[in-house]
């Protein structure tokens, strides 16, 4: 892949030209062995996203998801697992979604089922993050043959088609706990983020104070731990929200393919449940709707806070 | 010629890891894959003949044996497209398969990704021709709006409304009951029907990468100096706007079209198993319901192939179009 791809028509991922230019805020902001802000004030970069209006939105749906999981067990009426009320409800007053075939609480399922998209985006989000940056920063660090393999394995992991590979991956597998599915989204989505990286350091790598540290006497593991990580900050947090997106539409994906955790709650399972258990033909579009719409409230929740980093790293974009 | 060499170099060099990844993947998982499908089958009441057994164990690995030796007779064998026998659909062999099911995606996904590149490109060039405007905006954000919506679920609807509420259009299927597949003008109507839904939930999603991608590439490129050259010209805005713009930011969508594919083919699995439809999407999902692993692991072989194949196409076509990245390869 000689040539840069704008055009991956997954949600989330459109943002490489925004993380590139996100380093840039990185660099003013992130010295490293910054002193930390003064207490009972927010710190910078925060202030910017606050000011914007679209991030700002974006923010407020996101802590409400997290709040909604954070106190799911309270705020669900029911057992979403218990099957034993009327089967195949329309929204009433005591079910506010209305029932499964199995007799199941949808509305309880839905906020249950926030729980999990956010815990998949979140440890699926860190764990790619994580090896996107190992190997984007080994092989732009050290440059030569590793570079020349690592660059390989990336390539290879781009143009590998993902949801085969993790239908595949995820098959051999007896049983399909949430962190099997953890990690098969991981091991399969970590080489875009690799790439962003690897292109960062390149640029990082020749810059003074880096020769300057090396000449210092430092070690390659402290250079990097030290001088290069914190000027990257803000480009891995952008790839972790790239990485997280993608996570939670993968998941909800396998899930509905019936290929998720049978014990989870999640906004996948409940569709899959849905499509099989004959919501469309006994009309039951709360059931039907309700979980896309969970599902593309956080996905837009997600784009909105990128229009905020988009603002961080191009001053123009910044709403005072 | 460097920068061709290089992209087939590095064509030949995936090929050969995504069919070393299909040996390792069943080879790393515990038991004996192949040992299991042989008992189901004559658990079914049928023979298995030797050399069927051997064609398994050639594709999922024989446990304790030499990795070596059994690598070798991997790839012999697929190179003589002998991938064995498909345990669910005994005894049919796995190629017999895939070969029914091919041209089902190939049809669905072909047409309606050439269709979603004409209309993204489209739409990409007039938001872009109209920058800034009323027009602008409704493109941007209704396409990044539709993008957070979730494929599967839109697949969803569209059979709720078309097919259960309004009956336009059959529910799931590649045909009905009444035809069967040949050249016939039944068969051919009733095959378009059904891949009414499908193809337009694959429509209603595809082209909004193209959308936002040509447009940014050609915001961009209306900037750059050969564009306000014409501009102080005088030349018209819509002679500028194709010529000095479009041509240029074109380019990346058509890589972005063979990267795209991936991402695509993991869209038809979930759109044919919502709509049930034959393709190698359901025949993988289905292979992996059934533990058919042999059929499973041909797919995937497939499916990453076709890819990469498109991969090296594209590059190969953008060496033409763009000169510079010959050039770029050179120094």
């Amino acid at each position: 892949m000689s040539t840069p791809a704008p055009a991956v028509p997954t949600p989330g991922r459109d943002t490489e030209s925004l993380q590139v230019a996100a380093v840039e805020l990185g660099r003013r902001s992130g010295t490293p062995g910054r002193l930390p802000g003064r207490l009972g004030r927010p710190p910078g970069w925060f202030v910017i996203l606050w000011r914007n209006r679209k991030c700002r939105i974006g923010l407020l749906i996101l802590a409400g998801f997290v709040l909604v999981a954070l106190f799911a067990p309270v705020l669900a009426p029911y057992d979403p697992r218990a099957d034993e009320y009327p089967t195949s409800l329309g929204p009433t007053s005591d079910h506010w979604l209305g029932t499964t075939v199995q007799g199941e609480d949808v509305f309880s399922q839905l906020v249950v089922g926030a729980r999990t998209s956010l815990i998949v985006g979140l440890a699926a989000g860190l764990l790619s993050t994580l090896i996107g940056l190992v190997i984007g920063l080994t092989a732009g660090y050290l440059g030569g043959w590793v570079d020349e393999i690592l660059s390989f394995l990336i390539n290879l992991g781009l143009v590998v088609p993902a949801l085969p590979l993790m239908v595949t991956l995820a098959a051999y597998s007896p049983v399909h706990g949430l962190w099997l599915i953890i990690f098969v989204i991981s091991v399969t989505g970590w080489a875009y983020g690799a790439r962003i990286k690897r292109s960062q350091i390149i640029t990082l790598r020749t810059r003074d104070y880096i020769t300057a540290a090396r000449f210092a006497g430092d070690g390659t593991a402290r250079i990097i731990a030290r001088e290069i990580v914190p000027n990257m900050t803000s480009l891995i947090v952008v790839g972790f929200m790239g990485a997280a997106l993608a996570a939670i539409g993968g998941e909800a994906g396998l899930a509905f393919l019936g290929l998720g955790d049978p014990l989870t709650v999640s906004w996948g399972t409940m569709l899959n449940q849905a499509s099989l258990g004959g919501a469309m033909i006994t009309g039951q579009w709360a059931w039907l709707i309700a979980p896309g719409l969970a599902l593309a409230l956080l996905i837009t929740s997600f784009t909105l806070i990128n229009f905020g980093i988009d603002a961080l790293s191009n001053p123009h974009l910044r709403e005072d | 010629m460097a920068y061709f060499a290089r992209r087939f170099a590095f064509f030949l060099a995936t090929l050969w890891a995504a069919v070393t990844l299909n040996f390792l993947i069943p080879r790393l998982q515990p038991g004996d894959p192949a040992e299991a499908i042989v008992s189901r089958i004559s658990g079914k009441g049928q023979t298995v003949d030797p050399a069927q057994l051997e064609a398994v164990r050639t594709m999922l690995g024989v446990p304790g044996g030499n990795l070596l030796e059994q690598y070798v007779r991997y790839l012999g064998a697929v190179f003589s497209g002998d991938f064995g026998v498909s345990y669910s659909y005994f005894p049919y062999s796995v190629t017999h398969m895939i070969g029914q099911a091919l041209p089902w995606t190939l049809v669905l996904v072909g047409v309606t990704q050439i269709l979603s590149f004409v209309i993204g490109t489209l739409l990409g060039t007039w938001a872009a021709y109209r920058r800034n405007t009323r027009v602008d905006s409704v493109i941007t954000l209704g396409s990044t709006f539709v993008g957070t919506l979730p494929f599967f679920w839109i697949a969803l609807l569209l059979i709720y409304v078309f097919a259960i509420t309004l009956r336009w259009f059959p529910e799931r299927g590649g045909y009905g009951g009444g035809s069967s597949p040949g050249w016939d003008w039944l068969f051919i109507s009733d095959a378009f029907q059904h891949s009414v839904l499908p193809g337009l939930a694959l429509l209603i999603t595809g082209p909004i990468g193209w959308i936002i991608g040509m447009r940014n590439n050609m915001v961009q490129s209306l900037g750059e100096d050969h564009a306000r050259l014409a501009v102080a010209r005088g030349l018209p805005e819509r002679r500028i706007a194709i010529t000095y713009g479009a041509r240029i930011a074109i380019l990346p969508n058509v890589t972005g079209f063979a990267i795209a594919l991936g991402s695509i083919l993991g869209g038809t699995v979930l759109v044919e198993t919502v709509f049930n439809y034959p393709g190698m999407g359901r025949l993988l999902l289905e292979s992996v319901s059934n533990k058919d692993f042999p059929l499973m692991q041909a797919i995937f072989l497939f499916t990453t192939i076709g890819v990469l194949v498109a991969n090296f196409l594209a590059d190969i076509l953008y060496g033409f179009l763009d000169p510079r990245v010959r050039k770029a390869e050179k120094s």
